[in-house]
């Protein structure tokens, strides 16, 4: 009710408390708000490619500030400096915190020594949509691929992060794999640190 | 007259699939930045999202209805009662409550305590004409259009934009009743409380 109990307005947000992240609101909400994110962005764009971009962009910013408030509320303002360490952070704490679930594996890449990939059966994002057959290989893990690279940009490890849909035998729906490829002095930083 | 055994707002939102509040904030903190990048113009993002948010409204309608089990509502008071208890808590998982009623019946506010859309946001002074919540004025314009309601929704106070209340009221044109065709616009304002108990 109006007026009851003690009001406390706060002029600046960043003088209220942080929320403790157990608020949730539900599924088809956040379908109906994606499906328009990517409606919008078709209209804005001509070919596919500039729409996954798009989708990343726009996936960059949500991971940004999702690393800043994990590591801020959850971890206590440490931050990783390993590689191994900030993988596991990515297909862990923050599947854990943004999809309800740690991902579904977490892979290094056997031809390359920069890339690694985490796979999940099927994103939360990806449940509602399905491409048509004249966009190609357009997926809208696209999104969550530019929040992985936001989370990992951030924390001062820059990478290369696309979202594939790879076939599975005896499934309908491909698995999808969000493929990282870190940057050389990513790399080279990693073996100094020994 | 209430409706016939509705599930109430909770019972829904216990049963449905949810997801992080969080990341709903986020991903729509990444549209409003998207749509001020591309077109410049408050007023024509404030008119962008409504339209976005007409779009989903007229497909969440008819989800609300095969989840809620309302009948359908015998007036306006009902409505945006129903709106308020059900509608707010089966999507956003907060509820509303509905005051300021007109006289005639065609006018109210419904008032959003909790809004998790404005989880850590803040306008810059840049954007002060911005309504950053006008995409929930759009669902409910085209939800409420699904139903044969032409109604206006506008924001009264928002605390965004520094005033300490938010406030959505919805001025609701006639009501149509079953056979009826057509239907007069009922306006819409809905208000939206933040209140913050230490």
């Amino acid at each position: 009710m109006i007026g009851v109990g003690k009001i406390k307005q706060y002029t600046n947000v960043l003088d209220k408390p942080l929320t403790k992240g157990k608020q949730e609101v539900s599924l088809s909400a956040f379908a109906f708000l994606f499906s328009e994110l990517v409606q919008y962005n078709q209209t804005q764009v001509d070919n596919i490619g500039e729409l996954e971009r798009r989708l990343e962009d726009a996936g960059y910013a949500v991971g940004a500030r999702v690393l800043e408030l994990l590591c801020h509320r959850d971890k206590g303002n440490r931050r990783e400096t390993r590689l191994l360490g900030i993988l596991s952070f990515v297909h862990s704490t923050v599947w854990k915190v943004l999809f309800g679930k740690v991902a579904d594996s977490l892979e290094k890449g056997t031809e390359h020594e920069d890339e690694y990939m985490i796979s999940e059966k099927e994103l939360l994002v990806n449940r509602f949509i399905s491409i048509p057959k004249d966009m190609g290989t357009f997926n809208c893990g696209a999104f969550v691929a530019g929040i992985v690279r936001g989370v990992l940009d951030g924390a001062g490890f820059p990478a290369v992060v696309t979202a594939h849909f790879v076939p599975v035998e005896g499934q309908q729906r491909p698995r999808t794999t969000i493929l990282i490829k870190f940057a050389e002095e990513v790399l080279h930083r990693e073996a100094r640190l020994g | 007259m209430a409706p016939v055994a509705p599930r109430s707002g909770d019972a829904i939102f216990a049963n449905i699939e949810r997801v992080n509040a969080e990341l709903f904030t986020l991903t729509y903190g990444a549209i409003v930045r998207q749509l001020l990048t591309d077109l410049e113009e408050v007023e024509e993002v404030n008119k962008q999202l409504e339209q976005m948010g007409y779009n989903i409204g007229i497909r969440l309608i008819d989800e609300f209805l095969a989840k809620s089990n309302v009948s359908r509502c015998v007036d306006f008071r009902e409505t945006a009662d129903v709106i308020a208890k059900v509608g707010f808590k089966m999507f956003l998982g907060v509820t509303a409550s509905v005051s300021n009623w007109d006289a005639e019946g065609t006018c109210c506010s419904i008032i959003l305590e909790d809004n998790p859309l404005v989880d850590f946001v803040e306008l810059p002074d840049t954007c002060q004409g911005l309504y950053y919540c006008n995409m929930l004025s759009g669902v409910i314009r085209g939800a409420l259009e699904m139903v044969s309601m032409k109604t206006e929704v506008t924001w009264i106070r928002d605390v965004l934009r520094g005033d300490d209340v938010k406030l959505l009221k919805q001025v609701p044109e006639e009501y149509p009743y079953k056979d009826d065709e057509c239907f007069m616009l009922k306006k819409i304002k809905i208000s939206k409380h933040l209140f913050k108990d230490t």
